[in-house]
């Protein structure tokens, strides 16, 4: 007892998150393997796991830098994409399906990296409202970049155009971007077990980031900009390191949820899949990574839950939005929060006193 | 205290550090907003672990000053020195680097962060632990770890305040508020300290403490202090020299003894006689 007294915030918060991923894992995989889950819940299952690595790793720019990004989905985007293209390269070198992922996410996140990168330069030196419009546009240009991209592969190595399937002159090769029509023919590798790893694997980033002279660095930016620069921290420089970060995992879960389709079109990663990644990070509370874990879970599902009031579905799914927001925010949540807190305290307290 | 040595000039320096380069120099340093000037031929010397004053009315320009020398603006003419090296053209995270540290007037804490978390951030750039092992929390994180940690609450001790380590910095009290500021801008280890208006809001008492306080840093540190003050009694007490400032010049320099009998200081504050 004692010594749970002694563990710090941080390490709650860790054992918050980890423990509720795999919980989940150890209750969801057994299901799932005895055919007890629905065929629409299942294979809502890696499509989870990969919003809830958005998530988080938004949370990273939203919640810990501060700054407002809607472009997110871009780096899932270009993380889709280059994983596919990587996936097909590959496909003969690297015939365990596994290893396959492994690589295909790996470079799907360098990818996504390296976007980061070149957006990050010259966007971080901008604030608030500026960021979100580059970041913004940023998105709506990969989108529609790779909506006129055709990619093929064939024994000569990749094909690369932007003028029709045709034009890319392969030898009984396999057309793996088709222009509007996305990606095709990707062979399905995602699994719950894979998704579970990657979420663990970005706590593990993010969870160690934030409890480190970078992660307070980071956070110090976001409190007083002024303050940290005059301790000397190179603002720019540590803008960018989280920026990059975020990005190197959304490429990573949006190679991941490609892989789980046998086709993915580009305009899948639109404005709205940004904002939606926004909604369950600010629902979650902004750099509350639990919080944030739960309400990808629910609110992805929500919609899904909701199938049976098929016409009005959406209109229930904002109402629901409104309500929560607006609950989680009152004073009086608050205070009732903290009431229920302080009597379990009391209780607690209580309880050692008598004994 | 140090006697002080009247240096006609440009300089008001404490004896014992005469023969060393001084901390800070500034050589007619100027800044102009748009058509206005807010500072102009600001030419000081500070020794290195001299304790100097800056006041002046309201609107002087005392803290564009400051702004000036950790180069959150840079200045239209002039130069500046900080350790015999030149300021020109470098970020304020860099001139931080360089050894000079503040704190501001309307006090800026990380204050969501944990009093030994603020500190911990002043030691970022003596703290070895590249981002790999950020991420990772491995290779040599724990130590790192371990050594900011107690060096932070080293510091905190320093100023009575170890036992609010895991406090939240933004909730307490104004004048401790204050300290953990002093606290953090230590921590970057730096050669001189600059201090905005620190007992603004506070107490006689606490004011008496804060005077202790600033004497402690330069006889533990070995390092020069430079303050903004608008309390008089705390200025002539602890300053070893003092530069009063009126409209973005200079209008005085010297020893307390000799700023109080300036007629220049007194017109400055309190108007020519005619004028009442």
């Amino acid at each position: 007892m004692n010594k749970i007294k002694h563990l710090n915030k941080f390490t709650l918060t860790n054992i918050k998150s980890y423990g509720l991923i795999i919980i989940a894992f150890a209750i969801l995989f057994p299901l799932q393997s005895a055919g007890m889950i629905s065929n629409s819940i299942s294979g809502q299952l890696v499509p989870i796991c990969t919003y809830i690595v958005m998530a988080i790793s938004l949370t990273l720019t939203v919640g810990f830098l501060g700054e407002l990004s809607l472009g997110h989905a871009g780096f899932m985007s270009v993380g889709a994409f280059t994983g596919v293209i990587a996936a097909a390269c590959f496909k003969n070198l690297i015939p365990q399906p596994g290893l396959l992922l492994l690589t295909s996410i790996i470079i799907g996140g360098i990818f996504a990296g390296i976007a980061g990168l070149v957006i990050g330069i010259p966007v971080l030196r901008l604030r608030g409202d500026y960021l979100a419009i580059v970041t913004l546009a940023f998105g709506e240009i990969i989108k529609n970049i790779i909506n006129c991209l055709y990619v093929g592969v064939d024994v000569h190595g990749l094909h690369v155009n932007m003028l029709s399937a045709d034009a890319l002159a392969m030898e009984n090769g396999q057309l793996i971007l088709n222009g509007p029509q996305g990606a095709v023919g990707i062979t399905k590798l995602a699994t719950l077990g894979a998704g579970v790893l990657l979420i663990l694997f970005s706590l593990f980033i993010v969870l160690n980031l934030v409890n480190s002279k970078a992660g307070r660095a980071v956070t110090a930016i976001r409190d007083n900009r002024i303050a940290a620069e005059s301790v000397g921290i190179g603002i720019t420089r540590y803008k960018l390191t989280a920026f990059i970060i975020s990005a190197v995992l959304a490429g990573m879960a949006g190679a991941m949820y490609a892989m789980n389709f046998s086709t993915i079109a580009a305009k899948k990663f639109d404005f709205n899949t940004s904002i939606l990644i926004l909604v369950f990070v600010v629902l979650g509370g902004m750099n509350n990574i639990p919080g944030t874990i739960v309400a990808t879970a629910l609110l992805y599902m929500l919609p899904e839950l909701l199938r049976g009031v098929a016409d009005y579905r959406m209109l229930i799914y904002a109402v629901i939005l409104i309500i929560v927001m607006l609950v989680t925010n009152s004073e009086k949540a608050k205070q009732l929060h903290e009431l229920a807190v302080y009597k379990i305290k009391n209780r607690k307290t209580k309880e050692r006193g008598e004994k | 205290m140090a006697k002080m040595v009247p240096v006609p000039s440009n300089a008001i320096i404490p004896e014992r550090d005469l023969n060393k380069t001084p901390i800070l120099e500034t050589h007619h340093l100027g800044i102009d907003f748009g058509g206005l000037t807010a500072v102009d031929e600001f030419s000081l010397t500070v020794g290195r672990t001299e304790i100097a004053g800056l006041i002046g009315p309201n609107g002087a320009g005392k803290t564009t000053v400051f702004n000036l020398l950790t180069n959150v603006y840079h200045p239209t003419r002039g130069a500046i020195m900080l350790d015999g090296k030149s300021t020109a053209r470098k970020t304020t995270a860099q001139v931080s680097r360089m050894g000079i540290a503040r704190t501001f007037q309307n006090i800026r804490l990380f204050s969501d962060m944990s009093v030994v978390d603020n500190v911990k951030v002043g030691l970022h750039n003596s703290i070895h632990q590249s981002l790999f092992s950020s991420v990772t929390h491995l290779f040599g994180y724990r130590k790192s770890e371990k050594q900011s940690r107690d060096e932070a609450l080293e510091l905190l001790d320093f100023f009575n305040m170890a036992d609010l380590a895991e406090h939240q910095a933004g909730s307490l009290p104004y004048g401790e508020q204050r300290r953990l500021e002093i606290a953090r801008a230590l921590a970057t280890h730096p050669g001189i300290i600059l201090l905005d208006e620190p007992a603004a809001g506070m107490n006689p008492s606490e004011t008496s403490e804060l005077m202790e306080n600033i004497r402690r840093i330069r006889d533990n540190f070995h390092i020069a202090v430079m303050l903004i003050e608008h309390d008089m009694n705390l200025v002539m007490n602890v300053c070893e020299g003092i530069c009063v400032l009126d409209h973005g010049k200079i209008i005085a320099k010297g020893s307390p003894e000799e700023i109080k009998a300036n007629p220049a200081v007194i017109e400055a504050y309190l108007g020519k006689k005619t004028e009442a």
